[in-house]
């Protein structure tokens, strides 16, 4: 097979995996069986699609053979035997529609698989992992890469998760429309928190991790496809490609920091901008805003900024405060007075800021001294913004975040000593 | 699938507001849905007693335990449903949820029979 050939049954494979999963989980209810049959219709796919072309229907493909697969593993397992008549499996086997012929619209059920990888019932930690496995279709070295860990520890904690799903018997399945409120925002927080380490990791060598919020967004838009009308899926998807659109502008020549207010907008995906547009007047549409949907507002008027000092301030501290009473955080205080000090000056900001200063959430947090520093850089309190400069540098963890803070600090000193 | 609820007082004299009435129309409920298989209230903690027996066979019997931690189990039911979900749905009806109190909820171990 020609390297082009090739890696477009990999983007196919890439494709396919998370919906393939989920339609063997849902006939199988065995999560392991699965990814198993999965790996075996991938791998007869690998050694017929090079001589018979690649089918018209690569999903139907895939499900088909992947189900054959899962039968015959079935009836040699003597321990599945049993399950094998509730399973119902002859019927399928029967099924005389050849693979290439049948339906393009499998049923999509990706959504019960999401609702599965985020289960409350799963350390928080191994949720994101999981459902970069199962729905992204991440290998497992790759996960691990993703959350810089050893692979043998991911390989460990991801069995352990999988365990707890059949041991503990997790269901498969879409929660009623009385249980959604409940349940959506830990799907919500999966995708989200994927992004943020993507977006900002949070130690290593690299500002950015581009291939993981990619990761997100094209699970985000996955699951805004499959529940249209939940408003903060939509305001979800919104902020990541609002936020994203400006990946470029982040880092500088040398992967260098780069603050919002020295950001080259020339640089900022516009079409990723318009498409984030229109969806957060959808998000914010029709009810009260939840918080990804105000978030993607606030992004929205970043983006729509002709320069920073341009930017809609007034507007942007408004939203702040829409937000603190959907999701009451010392974070989102420490924003609001970032966005105050540009509506009323640094002097506004700073007082508000130092209001958080005893917050225990706020404390090993590198952007609040940061925060702080910039201010009082501005107000021309340089031995203070030095002091609160060097608290920074002690915390922040990624390199470029390190590098960004020496190079302010030099800045200031300069200013400092200089004539 | 049988899973067990363990009622966890949120202390020795927890007080969690729940009235005996409220446990009564719980184990009612339990029973008239039949996933109820079988469960215990424990009698109050002061009347445990811990027995060990050391390596070399020497039974040691000691009053207690009066734990330190904050958890202390005061009941339990068995209960047959179909996925961790539902059980989960009954965990938080149980009275013994409330008022700082938890309940465990784990699946009974089944080893083919």
């Amino acid at each position: 097979m020609s390297e082009q050939a090739s890696s477009s049954v990999e983007s196919i494979f890439r494709e396919e995996h998370g919906r393939l999963l989920a339609s063997l989980v849902r006939r199988f209810g065995d999560l392991d069986l699965a990814e198993e049959v999965a790996a075996e219709a991938i791998e007869a796919a690998l050694t017929h699609w090079p001589v018979d072309g690649v089918p018209h229907k690569p999903g139907a493909w895939l499900l088909t053979t992947a189900r054959r697969k899962a039968v015959d593993r079935l009836r040699r397992d003597q321990a599945y035997a049993a399950r094998l008549a509730i399973l119902q499996v002859e019927a399928d086997r029967a099924d005389p529609a050849p693979p290439a012929d049948r339906g393009g619209d499998l049923p999509d059920d990706r959504l019960q698989l999401f609702f599965t990888c985020a289960h409350p019932a799963l350390p928080a930690e191994d949720r994101g992992a999981l459902t970069l496995r199962c729905l992204a279709g991440l290998t497992t070295p790759e996960v691990a890469r993703a959350y810089l860990v050893p692979p043998a520890t991911m390989a460990q904690r991801i069995v352990r998760a999988k365990k707890k799903i059949r041991e503990a018997r997790i269901p498969f399945r879409v929660p009623g429309a009385d249980e959604l409120p409940e349940r959506l925002p830990g799907v919500l927080q999966v995708l989200y928190s994927i992004f943020t380490e993507g977006y900002a990791a949070s130690s290593g060598p690299e500002l950015q991790r581009l291939d993981l919020a990619e990761e997100a967004i094209r699970l985000a838009r996955i699951l805004h496809r499959l529940l249209p009308g939940e408003r903060e899926v939509t305001g979800l998807l919104a902020l990541l490609l609002l936020t994203h659109a400006r990946r470029a502008a982040r880092t500088g020549m040398y992967g260098e920091l780069m603050l919002l207010a020295d950001q080259d907008r020339s640089r900022w995906d516009r079409a990723m901008i318009a498409e984030g547009e229109p969806l957060v007047v959808a998000a914010l549409s029709g009810g009260p805003p939840g918080r990804y949907g105000v978030q993607a507002a606030i992004a929205a008027l970043h983006d729509e900024a002709a320069d920073f000092a341009s930017t809609d301030w007034p507007q942007i501290v408004a939203l702040y405060d829409v937000l603190l009473t959907i999701m009451p955080s010392p974070v989102v205080e420490l924003n609001r007075a970032a966005a105050v000090a540009m509506r009323d000056g640094p002097a506004a900001g700073l007082a508000l800021l130092d209001e958080l200063a005893g917050e225990p959430k706020l404390r090993g947090y590198h952007l609040y001294p940061l925060a702080r520093a910039d201010l009082l850089e501005r107000l021309g309190r340089t031995e203070e913004a030095a002091t609160a400069y060097r608290e920074a540098l002690e915390l922040a963890g990624s390199e470029p975040d390190r590098a960004h803070l020496r190079d302010r600090l030099v800045a200031l000193e300069g200013k400092d000593h200089g004539p | 699938m049988k899973y067990m609820l363990m009622i966890m007082a949120a202390d020795k004299d927890a007080d969690n507001g729940c009235t005996f009435e409220d446990w009564v129309a719980y184990a009612k409920e339990l029973k008239d849905s039949g996933v109820w298989v079988s469960g215990h209230a424990l009698a109050d903690l002061v009347t445990a007693t811990t027995v060990q027996v050391g390596a070399s066979g020497e039974r040691t019997v000691t009053d207690g335990p009066f734990a330190e931690t904050r958890e202390v189990l005061g009941g339990y039911d068995i209960i047959d449903v179909a996925d961790l979900d539902e059980a989960l749905k009954w965990a938080a009806r149980c009275p013994g949820s409330r008022g700082g109190g938890a309940v465990v909820v784990r699946p009974v171990a089944d080893f083919g029979n």
